[in-house]
């Protein structure tokens, strides 16, 4: 009989503890820890603020409206940044996507600038834009433009030939081809683009307010480097992946609202 | 039904709904189709068959528009409409929306709304195209090309990734479609029962030309069992280079 199996199904298949819990507790035990080490003195309070002060300098911060006001600010540049970068990148990925004479035009010189490292181009947008708003915005649009750009592009060549000749045995042709069919065959990938591109915008963020930077979270931390703030450092850190998770939980939403359409795997 | 063509005045009955002549088409040095004629009148029903790899759905690409790289003289009706084997419906669009799909002015629900009723589709009008059945899609399909009210409908084995019981189904359906809208039908098949059941005149593609040709003039419905049935079967199947005449089509 050992060469038949039995078909569990599903309900008794899957793990019946809450899901949120164990993962909680994971990351409980890392708390926990981190805090006994610097209780018990094995962390020192000069290299790493314990997780209690730490919580207590965030609520302050909150508090006093500095943390807002640093993270409001902190979210208007990558905001700017993805307009402006997303506007570019999914522009070109459009015109190299739709048209050959543009695919030959501007994909070489893009795929070149792509692989410069966006981190290293910081002087020479200071020198460009100089030390205020401008630097930090660029250097977030130019990280952001292009996995953009090569989602977009890669999308619309991905659109299934045989949607094309059907939509065009039904008489659409032209901007109408591009509209119902070029554009939302590319959607899906042209939204991981826009989910991995808001994480290196929050990267470049990270770079863009190390330099120079009199508001924002960056600001808060280079100030706190120089006093020697850890707990503050921990704070801003904490907030940095806050807004990065937010973010990816808001194109997750828009995912989910923009591709009913597609009954995709959604993992086991 | 024999009858519906002879309902046809004369005068429509010599209308043309694509007339070819001389048509090459090649793939490198390999002419697929070589010095091809074809005429299909108004409101006929005819069948292609073929060996894989003869040029059916080549010729029947050159007639829906998607294949210009040709050589000779094609004539169509400028109103037609093309079926595919796979549906092809934009998949986020609802089905009602991929009926309408390329008709001028706005999306006119009821003008699908009907179309689908007319396949048995009507309750899935708001449904999304990958939820349907093969079945489904492929009715819904039907619809989307009967909706233009084509002069000339093209056909691409649409009932070859269907089960044999919702083939059969199908089939019916596009024959009442046919007596109903009466726009000329080209069919590509494999499936020689289907073509003896369904059309008014089969056509042999070999070698890149009309082979053979013969009218089917049995009173509609035709029933497998019937001895011209098999002997057109037989005489089909013996053009396919098959000698098993009495077995089935497949």
């Amino acid at each position: 009989m050992d060469a038949l199996e039995s078909i569990r199904p599903t309900s008794a298949r899957r793990w019946r503890t809450p899901p949120l819990l164990p993962r909680l507790l994971g990351v409980a035990l890392v708390v926990a820890a981190w805090q006994t080490l610097s209780s018990t003195g094995v962390i020192d309070a000069q290299e790493l603020a314990s997780p209690g002060t730490a919580v207590a300098t965030g609520l302050a911060l909150v508090r006093s409206g500095v943390l807002p006001q640093a993270a409001w600010i902190s979210l208007l540049r990558v905001l700017a940044g993805m307009a402006i970068g997303s506007l570019a990148g999914g522009g070109l990925g459009l015109l190299c996507g739709l048209s050959r004479a543009g695919e030959e035009l501007l994909d070489a010189p893009l795929q070149m600038l792509r692989t410069l490292p966006f981190a290293g181009l910081v002087p020479l947008f200071i020198i460009w834009f100089g030390i205020g708003e401008m630097p930090k915005v660029a250097l977030i649009a130019f990280a952001v433009a292009f996995p953009i750009y090569l989602n977009v592009y890669a999308g619309i060549r991905s659109a299934e030939a045989g949607l094309v000749e059907a939509a065009r045995t039904l008489g659409i042709t032209g901007s109408g081809l591009v509209r119902h069919v070029l554009l939302p065959s590319a959607l899906p990938q042209a939204l991981v683009g826009l989910r991995y591109s808001l994480g290196v915008a929050w990267l470049a963020l990270v770079f863009a307010e190390q330099i120079n930077a009199s508001t924002g979270i960056g600001h808060l931390m280079t100030d706190a480097r120089e006093l020697l703030q850890t707990d503050v450092i921990v704070v801003c850190l904490c907030a940095y992946a806050l807004l990065g998770l937010l973010s990816d939980l808001t194109v997750r939403a828009l995912e989910r609202s923009l591709l009913t359409w597609r009954p995709a795997y959604t993992g086991a | 039904m024999v009858a519906a063509i002879e309902l046809l005045p004369e005068t429509r009955r010599r209308d043309v709904a694509a007339r070819v002549r001389d048509l090459r088409r090649s793939f490198g040095a390999r002419a697929v189709i070589d010095g091809l004629d074809l005429d299909i009148d108004a409101g006929e029903f005819v069948a292609l068959i073929g060996a894989s790899g003869a040029g059916k759905s080549t010729l029947l690409r050159v007639l829906a528009g998607l294949d210009a790289e040709i050589e000779g003289d094609v004539t169509v009706a400028a109103s037609r409409a093309v079926v595919f084997q796979a549906p092809r419906l934009l998949p986020w669009k609802r089905v009602w929306r991929n009926v309408v799909l390329g008709l001028p002015g706005r999306p006119d629900r009821r003008r699908a709304a009907a179309a689908l009723a007319e396949v048995g589709l009507e309750e899935r009008a708001d449904a999304w195209p990958r939820t349907l059945s093969g079945g489904e899609a492929q009715r819904a399909a039907l619809a989307r090309a009967l909706v233009r009210e084509p002069r000339l409908l093209l056909l691409d084995e649409p009932f070859a990734a269907l089960d044999a019981l919702t083939r059969l189904h199908a089939q019916d359906l596009v024959a009442s479609l046919w007596r109903d809208h009466a726009p000329a039908v080209l069919l590509v098949t494999h499936d020689v029962d289907e073509a003896i059941a369904l059309a008014d005149c089969v056509l042999l593609m070999r070698r890149g030309v009309i082979a053979e040709k013969v009218r089917i003039d049995l009173p509609r419905p035709r029933g497998a069992a019937d001895g011209r049935f098999v002997a057109l079967r037989a005489q089909l199947l013996g053009w396919l280079g098959v000698t098993r005449a009495a077995e089935g089509g497949r």
